[in-house]
């Protein structure tokens, strides 16, 4: 889990970068792809090999025999240089003889890739040969892994070579190569493992089979072992991920309904205007700044989104709930109205589902362990949401704002009475709790759609975790969020999504029965 | 100019229903009902005066048309563009002088993405604006649930979307593909050398009747062609589903070892979460191709394609299709869209659906120069076995079976959302509405048989 | 809020024959009796569309004495509406026999899902008073274990109307399930026939709109009755301040329990109703956003009213049926600025405006109409 933290601090770093560095690590990124790109063309002139000529004639010879030959012959001494000449000759071939000259190209080209300066296309180069079951390959594999720096090309590389070598026939390469898998925990391996286990079954199985079947049995068990280790791992993550983007919607629901009572039924929709306000931003870098500049429009959308939100959010204040206070029902009511009117016009104005693209340092995962792979843009909404709880906790406990906020939870005639504006915190809170709406909105483009339904697709569940977490405590909404998004994912693996939903109803409506007004109910004696 | 009738009935009615009141205010709710039936009523003369005077212009009455697409709700991402390219070809048609020296007036209303409106819609539009065609449905909920009603009344439907067939309605004409014009083939193609030999399968989908039933029929195909049950995993989501990340980690298990393709029939909202989570897991096209049915130009257009690149999908027709009516198609619905200030102008695309909603109305209105009328049995009749220059070159009605005869093109996904076509069938494939693997003892006649029939 | 139920009933009794007379006699009189073209017909398409109106409107009475009597808000309603409707859906479903697409004796939807036995749960509804019992005993046990918990643990407020929120997502997911063998997204459609009588028949429809007609009235009366029994006034008692109700010697959970599971099995007889009606039933009908809907139904007519349950269910469907047709994008603005102007100037609705719009006119009388203001929520 070491590097999950090292990603998480190579991310607060990237955050805090200016605009210009981003540029300037994003052009270093497309220039280092262009060199890739040219490593696939011929490097240097091929020497003209008689040998090498002549088998290039027999490609298409009508003789099978001859034909494997050459291909053989071709494979041991050719390189990436001979593709485009393969090429040609493709062209103008038969049918029949087209698909091992394709298969020939491709054995060329992924040669080269073994040594591509980009670690995806070593990576990707090498799962293919170790695929394409050519025993040929695995000299390039064993030499390419000696130079890998990269632990996990390293890695896809021993894989791929030892899948190949289960192909050999000699039984001790394949005992050998067996193991080699199991060492590796290698969940490709475990389809080809079990033939050979089944070989090794049969009744007429000769002895050395049995042996190799044995060494491929012990390294299933092995890797079977590790999959449910991995698989217990990506499911906790699969957890925190749910239940952080339950978080992350919920806070600023929470911290309104803790305050004012009320449940604001367009929560969602505020959300929905941060995803659009992140979309607008990005249009208009790309309508109006450089391109090197577009990566960095993701963070710079973070607070317009906050304000975007914020500002929908005094606006609701001022004009609907403000009449409402003290009827929670009506403003609940009132709100969806607002909900419905919203949503329908995103949906005239900015029609369509619009996409935001995530930026380049969000997209993709980073593989930590054998078989665990942790996507950028989950592990960045966790952070997000450790962060929006630290700085709730901030203002509300170390501020002088946060403290009248507090004192109007707990007694709003007393704070009057003291002299603090209630009004005016109020309004406040709302538009900072509809803020954290944006932000979510924010957040939830990286992992979705952004379109007028936005809101609507998580927003019972948010509904829920402020219900169960009870009114006006931090700690409830952070672990009630825990609770229903770690859940989820525990159930739906073997029940499926929809009965996963349906179980934690149910564990909700009994959880009230013993605790009917949430997890960390305000103590007091204005209960009614 | 009848048709104002029943709307003036109606507030009579929810007056009355005012008086139920328990008090001495029936008075006023009486006066406050008139007022506004005397609007509607006010208003409905209005629009049927325009009509008339369209009418009067025309020198003939107007044939009505309806158009049966979600305007507003869930579906409307999808639909609307439906609706605007049935209006761009009465427009043509009309412009043209319209069928048989008529104009073509449109009905459009909108059932809002709720499949019981859809019936109450259709009802509508059969019974009250006694529209002689239908253009409509996009889901195969939609689509069943007006059925009963356009075979009760006799009405007659074009219906521009892929579908899993099983279905075969005298009062429906299917323009988009049935399974063995899109889903079969495509399996096929995978199977095939060129394809890629993919020997695993994962069918994943939205729950609805669509996914289901084309994957009943994958998999009766699958197991024809000695796939073993093991290698074949199906598994669906509700509508709107946003979290693949399980789903995505059982795929990345099942595609272990290589050989795995996906088969998605995921609808709507639920393709961006997942192919995003596809490939934020590491996995990738090469290793996984998705196979799409359900996601085309239009929909890509606002979708981060990045994801989705080199990705597969399969339809009957794309927008780069290189044919000099379809340069002029595309370039004539982006016009349209601009002139009538549509969202987005321009920047509209074309799809499969919104050709064969396109063709559509040209088939319908052959028919109904052919017949000389727009009787719905005259014109059915008509429209066996006709054909059209569409966009995406020639299609031909079937000769009984109410589907049509389309091109079929594997497409990969291009990083501007549009696809390049990677394999193509050899002209035209018949439609089979049943397909020969699941029940291949039946078949769908309309001329020799009634309908759907069993072969002997 | 309470006058109009207590008080005396002599306006509201004559309304109520007259209004029974329009509905009932009348307006099938003008859908028989006149010729097509004449201007007083009344088309069966509006007739039917009419009786699928009042089947919303049984349903309205039954929310409106939860929320509007009582002051529980249940935002699940259409959970209720849907048992009851697919309960009759079924029995409608098995009728069908071999006339179906695919010319089995199992409901379509079970033919391409692979289903080749009729589940146990589809087998009581092959008779018809088994589905009509079902349609409203099955929402009403199903609320009664409900309620119990909730009421029991004394959920109330904004968390009850969160809870049952979550009680239609999770049965909108649930129905939506083609393994739940109700059809899936598709629900239940293609129905040919109800006790031997063709759906596709005028005839018949004209008997369901009178049917419906007569449940509605039934309906109405007993509400009436109900609320103006001493069990009602505990209910408005209740929601005016439940404390007090406690601390007077009365449990309000029962009180509460009993006017949900009465409000439930309306919803189902509507549900019930509706099926035929319309021929279709499927999970969207019975979500999150259709189940907010019935409860603007109540708003707009004027909750506390029975009356005004009724008229709301009445405009505001018809109101969509007529606005989606001339400004199809316009309807959500329409509908969600409706809620917000209801619940903000006139929290009594329609009735609201007329009583007040009658205790202007005549101020001789206004001590007799007086306009209920509400005193904030509790």
């Amino acid at each position: 889990m070491c590097l999950v933290k090292a990603q998480l601090t190579i991310m607060m770093i990237a955050l805090g970068r200016t605009v210009a560095v981003l540029g300037i690590a994003g052009l270093f990124l497309f220039s280092g792809q262009t060199w890739a790109i040219a490593a696939d063309g011929p490097v240097a002139p091929p020497p003209p090999t008689s040998s090498i000529e002549q088998a290039l004639t027999q490609v298409t010879s009508e003789d099978e025999s001859v034909r494997e030959a050459a291909i053989r012959l071709l494979i041991e001494q050719g390189d990436v240089s001979l593709v485009p000449q393969l090429d040609e000759i493709r062209a103008n071939a038969d049918r029949s003889v087209r698909q091992p000259i394709k298969q020939l190209m491709d054995l060329f080209k992924n040669r080269a890739k073994l040594t591509s300066p980009n670690t995806d296309v070593r990576r990707s180069a090498a799962m293919d040969l170790g695929t394409s079951g050519k025993p040929s390959a695995i000299p390039w594999l064993d030499a390419a892994a000696a130079n890998e720096p990269n632990r996990w090309v390293r890695y896809t590389m021993e894989e791929s070579a030892a899948l190949l070598k289960l192909a050999s026939d000699d039984p001790s390469i394949k005992a050998a190569a067996a193991d080699t898998l199991g060492d590796l925990r290698s969940q490709n391996g475990v389809p080809v493992l079990k033939q050979l286990v089944e070989a090794g079954d049969g009744a007429e199985a000769s002895e050395p089979q049995k042996t190799v079947a044995k060494a491929a049995g012990a390294a299933i068990e092995r890797i079977e072992t590790w999959g449910v280790w991995s698989n217990a791992i990506e499911t906790f993550f699969r957890g925190i991920s749910l239940s952080s983007i339950l978080l992350i919607m919920s806070l600023g629901l929470a911290i309104v309904f803790g305050l004012m009572g009320v449940i604001n039924m367009a929560h969602g929709e505020l959300m929905m205007v941060g995803a659009y306000a992140t979309f607008v931003t990005q249009q208009i870098f790309k309508a109006y700044l450089p391109p090197s500049m577009f990566e960095s429009y993701f963070l710079t959308a973070m607070p317009v989104a906050f304000l975007a939100a914020a500002g929908f959010g005094l606006l609701l204040e001022a004009t609907v709930i403000r009449f409402l206070y003290g009827r929670p029902l009506e403003t609940m009511l009132a709100t969806w109205g607002v909900s419905l009117v919203m949503m329908q016009a995103a949906r005239v104005y900015f029609g369509d589902l619009t996409a935001v693209i995530a930026p380049g340092w969000l997209s993709g995962g980073a593989q930590v362990m054998v078989g665990v792979y942790l996507p950028f843009n989950r592990i960045f909404i966790i952070g997000l949401s450790i962060v929006c709880v630290l700085g709730i906790y901030f203002l509300l406990f170390r501020s002088s704002l946060g403290m009248r906020v507090r004192a109007v939870m707990q007694n709003r005639n007393m704070s009057a009475c003291l002299g603090i504006p209630t009004r005016k915190v109020d309004a406040y809170t709302f538009a900072f709790g509809s803020g954290l709406a944006g932000i979510a909105g924010w957040a939830l483009t990286l992992v979705g759609n952004v379109d007028p339904g936005l809101g609507q697709n998580y927003i019972v569940d948010a509904f829920m975790v402020v219900v169960t977490g009870g009114v006006g405590k931090l700690a409830g909404t952070i672990v009630a969020s825990l609770g229903i998004g770690g859940l989820n994912k525990l159930i739906e693996p073997s029940f499926g999504a929809v009965y996963g939903k349906v179980f934690i109803l149910v564990m909700v409506i009994l959880f009230l029965q013993w605790r009917p007004s949430g997890l960390f109910a305000m103590k007091g004696r204005n209960a009614d | 100019m009848e048709s104002n009738k029943p709307k003036e009935a109606s507030p009579v009615k929810a007056e009355g229903a005012a008086a139920n009141e328990s008090g001495p205010s029936r008075r006023e709710l009486l006066v406050q009902g008139s007022k506004v039936a005397a609007g509607i009523g006010v208003a409905a003369l209005l629009g049927n005066l325009g009509n008339w005077a369209l009418s009067y212009a025309a020198g003939k009455e107007p044939i009505k048309i309806g158009v049966l697409h979600s305007l507003s709700g869930t579906m409307a991402i999808s639909e609307v563009s439906l609706r605007d390219v049935v209006l761009m070809a009465v427009e043509e048609i009309n412009a043209k002088g319209g069928v048989m020296g008529r104009m073509i007036e449109t009905v459009v209303v909108d059932p809002a993405s709720n499949w019981d409106l859809f019936a109450e819609k259709a009802k509508q539009l059969l019974l009250q604006d006694k529209v002689a065609v239908t253009f409509g449905c996009w889901t195969s909920v939609s689509r069943k649930s007006v059925l009963p009603v356009f075979e009760k009344n006799n009405g007659l439907l074009f219906y521009p979307v892929q579908y899993e067939g099983e279905e075969c309605s005298r009062n429906v004409f299917y323009t988009g593909a049935a399974p063995n014009q899109q889903a079969v083939p495509a399996v096929d193609y995978l199977m095939s050398k060129e394809g890629g030999g993919y020997t695993k399968f994962y069918l994943l989908g939205t729950d609805y009747v669509y996914p289901r039933t084309t994957n009943k029929i994958l998999r009766a195909m699958l197991l024809a062609k000695k796939v073993p049950a093991d290698k074949i995993m199906e598994e669906y989501t509700p509508f709107h589903h946003q979290d693949y990340q399980t789903i995505v980690g059982k795929l990345k298990k099942f595609a272990a070892g290589g050989g795995a393709a996906v088969i998605s029939t995921i609808n709507g909202d639920s393709n961006v979460p997942f192919y995003k989570e596809f490939a934020n897991q590491g996995l990738r096209a090469e290793d996984a191709p998705i196979m799409a049915f359900s996601v085309a130009e239009d929909e890509l257009r606002g979708m981060d394609t990045s994801a989705l690149v080199g990705h597969l999908a399969a339809w009957n027709y794309y927008q780069s299709v290189d044919t000099p009516q379809n340069k002029k198609f595309v370039a004539d619905f982006k016009a349209y869209c601009k002139k009538n200030n549509l969202p987005d102008g321009d920047k509209r695309v074309t799809d499969d659906p919104i050709e064969a909603a396109y063709f559509g109305v040209y088939i319908w209105k052959q028919a109904v120069e052919k017949a000389g009328s727009i009787e719905v049995d005259k014109v059915r009749k008509a429209v066996y076995g006709s054909k059209f220059l569409a966009p995406g070159g020639e299609i031909m009605m079937d000769a009984a079976n109410h589907h049509t005869y389309r091109p079929v093109l594997i497409g990969e996904i291009l990083k501007d959302g549009m696809f390049k076509v990677v394999s193509r069938s050899k002209g035209l494939v018949k439609p089979e509405p049943w397909s020969e693997y699941t029940n291949p003892e039946k078949g769908c006649d309309w001329v020799a048989h009634q309908g759907t029939y069993q072969k002997t | 809020m309470t006058d109009g139920t207590t008080g005396t009933n002599r306006g509201g009794g004559l309304a109520f024959w007259i209004v029974g007379f329009v509905l009932l006699v009348a307006m099938p009189l003008l859908n028989v009796m006149p010729p097509e073209d004449s201007w007083l017909h009344l088309s069966d398409f509006s007739l039917n569309r009419f009786g699928k109106f009042l089947a919303f409107a049984i349903l309205a009475l039954g929310l409106d004495l939860i929320w509007g009597y009582t002051g529980i808000l249940s935002l699940g309603q259409g959970v209720f509406f849907g048992l009851g409707a697919y309960c009759m859906g079924m029995h409608l479903m098995l009728t069908i026999g071999k006339e179906s697409v695919y010319g089995s004796d199992l409901p379509d939807f079970m033919v391409w899902n692979q289903v080749k036995e009729l589940p146990f749960f589809w087998k009581p509804f092959f008779s018809f008073p088994a589905a009509v019992l079902g349609a409203i005993l099955v929402p009403m046990l199903f609320a009664s274990v409900f309620g119990f918990f909730a009421f029991r643990s004394r959920i109330k407020g904004v968390y009850f109307a969160i809870i049952t929120q979550a009680l239609a997502l999770a049965a909108w997911l649930v129905f939506n399930r083609n393994d739940t063998n109700l059809g899936g997204t598709n629900g239940l459609t293609d129905f040919k026939q109800v006790v031997g009588y063709r759906l596709s028949e005028p005839f018949t429809q004209r008997g369901l709109y009178v049917l419906t007609v007569l449940c509605l009235g039934g309906a109405y009366l007993m509400c009436r009755w109900i609320i103006g029994s001493r069990a009602g006034r505990v209910l408005i008692a209740v929601r005016d301040s439940e404390q007090r109700v406690v601390f007077s010697g009365y449990t309000p959970a029962n009180y509460k329990l009993f006017v949900f599971v009465v409000a439930a099995g309306l919803a189902g007889l509507a549900g019930m109703l509706y099926v035929p009606q319309v021929g279709i039933i499927t999970p969207a009908q019975i979500g999150v956003l259709p189940s907010l809907e019935m409860v603007i139904w109540v708003a707009v007519g004027g909750r506390g009213s029975l009356a005004g349950a009724v008229l709301g269910a009445v405009i505001v469907n018809y109101g969509r049926s007529i606005l989606t047709n001339y400004f199809p994008e316009l309807w959500p603005f329409i509908l969600g600025g409706l809620f917000v102007l209801v619940v903000l100037l006139f929290p009594d609705g329609l009735v609201g405006i007329i009583r007040k719009g009658k205790s202007l006119l005549s101020p001789l009388k206004a001590g007799v109409g007086k306009a209920a203001v509400p005193e904030g929520e509790r």
